[in-house]
């Protein structure tokens, strides 16, 4: 047996947010929703767990300022410290000035870089990636909720039809 | 309408009263003579002061004359009688620029037309009131130092200025005459743009025609403008003159973000409390976080400055500019270094969250650190140069935070019961109301 979804398209914010919020009250399961552009509070009203990619790039930050500390003492003071126009090569702290640029630098190209890079693994972005788009005006104009159907189909049609939906139909996924 | 609670009102005058003891203490402690000052070393050797004992040791050996132990005599007596004005000189500025600094965001938020802040308005004139008062005092202590009350600026010295050819060239600027006339011009543009913008904010409340919103909207650009001038000109005078022979770039800007930040903690400082009172009900946590945000970034802006400003010449070593880090570092290491965990690793680890931002008991804890660690700021900015290694943190500077802190508490409870609490007719204050983040 087939996996059914039925998608119900909208084309007003408003009244997909009305939708969300009446579909969670009902019981229906959202299994996504495609939109044109970030709908304020949706992620809010579907009741998404909130993002932990801040998180992320403050320990990745962490792990840039690290790499930029543990070069830097092991070039210019264990390695070979030479005495570079008169600066203090004895240890790290004395001549550290001259090194926070490099650690301010390393904190946020790490901080920024991996995060990007997480946010791409998570959300499984890449180049040749193809796109998992259900209906092309959702990039344009209109708002799409994918429901899983289990049970009675008329029913559902019915619900989704009366939260304003511009189109309902079932759909037979693969 | 806001009353002044008569706990806070008896918790402000008993906070002045003890700060008026404290400073009285360390005016009367302060030595008169040179006799007094050779006692109060030899005590202070005789407690274990080992380094000083053996410096003098070979002072001794090196049979330094009679006249050069003077000179040194001289010297400690005017760092010691500096120490009490010096103490007031701090505090006094530190209270004055903090209420500048909210005038300064008081401005930024008309000129800008931000939705989130109307609301807070209010808090903010009442914090800009302590202007007028502390204006009045700081021109009364700069009068004082020009009439040799104290040993603040030596520029003003004319013993001094004879034999300094430093300071001979920078007479054209630094002489008494211009640098009053500087401060009463200055002093009297800021409160001038704080009396007009109260009243027109005042006005706005009982008309729903916006010409008082607009007119405030012309002053806060024109304030702005004629604020960042006389901002830096000010900076130059009342705090980097201490040191006549030093100079800085960008001086000015860092002295703004130090008392910047203070200004936006000591918002949110009151705002909290008065939330917590249950006036300002339409504050909520967005407000707060807003704050926060202003907080902890300035925090990092007044971080940069410190460091471009320390690196830049920690690099070059250029000698007439490093005195003024090397004898930092030397003698006020721990105030010069801990200020730094204060203003900008504190805030850094803790108002980085945005849960935390929203919390006032973090936001209390966080203000009272940030407004501490630029206390210690300005201790650093003027002590090193009026007292240098005398320096301590004792009765006259604890009693003029006191003080201050009182009169501060004083004037701006008074001010803000003055109007209602939430202004009205603002354009912005139903957005400011539902604001939400």
């Amino acid at each position: 047996m087939g996996n059914k979804v039925l998608h119900a398209i909208y084309n007003d914010d408003d009244v997909l947010m009305d939708a969300v919020k009446q579909t969670r009250a009902a019981h229906h399961h959202i299994e996504e929703i495609y939109t044109p552009f970030p709908v304020h509070g949706l992620d809010k009203a579907m009741g998404l767990a909130p993002t932990r990619i801040a998180i992320c790039a403050f320990l990745y930050g962490l792990v840039g300022l690290a790499v930029a500390t543990t070069m830097m003492n092991f070039i210019m003071i264990q390695d070979w410290p030479q005495d570079i126009g008169g600066k203090p090569s004895f240890s790290y702290i004395e001549n550290m000035p001259a090194f926070v640029p490099i650690m301010f630098e390393m904190t946020v190209f790490f901080a920024a870089h991996l995060m990007v890079i997480t946010f791409y693994m998570r959300s499984k972005l890449w180049p040749f990636k193809q796109a998992e788009n259900p209906d092309v005006r959702t990039t344009d104009d209109h708002f799409l909720m994918e429901i899983g159907v289990h049970g009675n189909e008329e029913e559902l049609i019915s619900f989704f039809q009366s939260t304003g939906a511009v189109e309902v139909k079932i759909i037979e996924k693969h | 309408m806001y009353t002044f609670s008569s706990k806070l009102k008896t918790f402000s005058l008993v906070l002045m009263l003890l700060g008026l003891v404290g400073i009285g203490i360390g005016f009367m402690s302060a030595p008169k003579t040179i006799e007094e000052v050779e006692t109060i070393l030899s005590e202070s050797h005789a407690h274990g002061h080992h380094d000083h004992a053996v410096a003098h040791a070979d002072h001794a050996d090196a049979k330094h004359s009679d006249a050069e132990h003077k000179e040194h005599l001289e010297h400690v007596l005017h760092q010691l009688q500096n120490k009490p004005w010096a103490a007031f000189y701090v505090a006094c500025i530190f209270f004055l620029l903090l209420s500048v600094g909210v005038m300064a965001f008081y401005a930024i938020q008309y000129a800008a037309q931000a939705g989130w802040s109307p609301i807070l308005f209010r808090v903010m004139e009442g914090i800009t009131a302590y202007m007028l008062p502390g204006s009045i005092i700081f021109f009364i202590v700069l009068v004082l130092s020009a009439m040799h009350m104290n040993h603040l600026f030596v520029w003003m010295d004319a013993d001094v200025v004879a034999n300094d050819t430093l300071i001979q060239g920078k007479s054209g600027y630094l002489n008494v005459t211009f640098f009053l006339i500087r401060a009463a011009i200055f002093l009297g543009l800021w409160n001038f743009f704080r009396a007009k913008m109260r009243k027109n904010s005042i006005a706005q409340d009982s008309t729903t025609d916006l010409s008082f919103y607009k007119k405030n909207f012309k002053l806060a650009a024109t304030f702005l403008v004629i604020f960042i001038i006389t901002e830096s000109i000010m900076s130059w005078d009342w705090i980097m003159s201490v040191d006549p022979h030093w100079y800085s770039t960008l001086f000015g800007w860092y002295v703004f973000a130090s008392f910047f930040v203070s200004g936006i903690t000591a918002i949110a400082l009151i705002t909290i409390y008065l939330k917590s009172k249950g006036y300002l009900e339409n504050v909520n946590t967005s407000h707060i976080h807003d704050l926060a945000k202003f907080m902890f970034g300035i925090s990092i802006f007044w971080t940069y400055l410190w460091f471009s400003q320390f690196m830049l010449i920690w690099y070059s070593n250029i000698p007439e500019e490093v005195t003024y880090y090397v004898t930092r570092i030397e003698q006020y290491n721990l105030p010069f270094f801990g200020m730094l965990a204060m203003n900008f690793i504190f805030p850094l680890l803790i108002l980085i969250n945005t849960d935390f931002k929203r919390l006032s008991w973090i936001i209390v804890m966080a203000g009272i650190v940030i407004l501490f660690g630029h206390y210690i700021d300005f201790f650093n900015m003027i002590m090193p140069a009026t007292v240098g290694d005398q320096w301590f943190i004792g009765m006259p500077e604890i009693g003029s935070i006191l003080f201050f802190l009182g009169l501060f508490i004083f004037v701006v409870f008074t001010a803000l019961t003055k109007a209602p609490l939430e202004p009205k007719n603002n354009p912005y204050m139903e957005e400011s109301k539902h604001f939400h983040y």
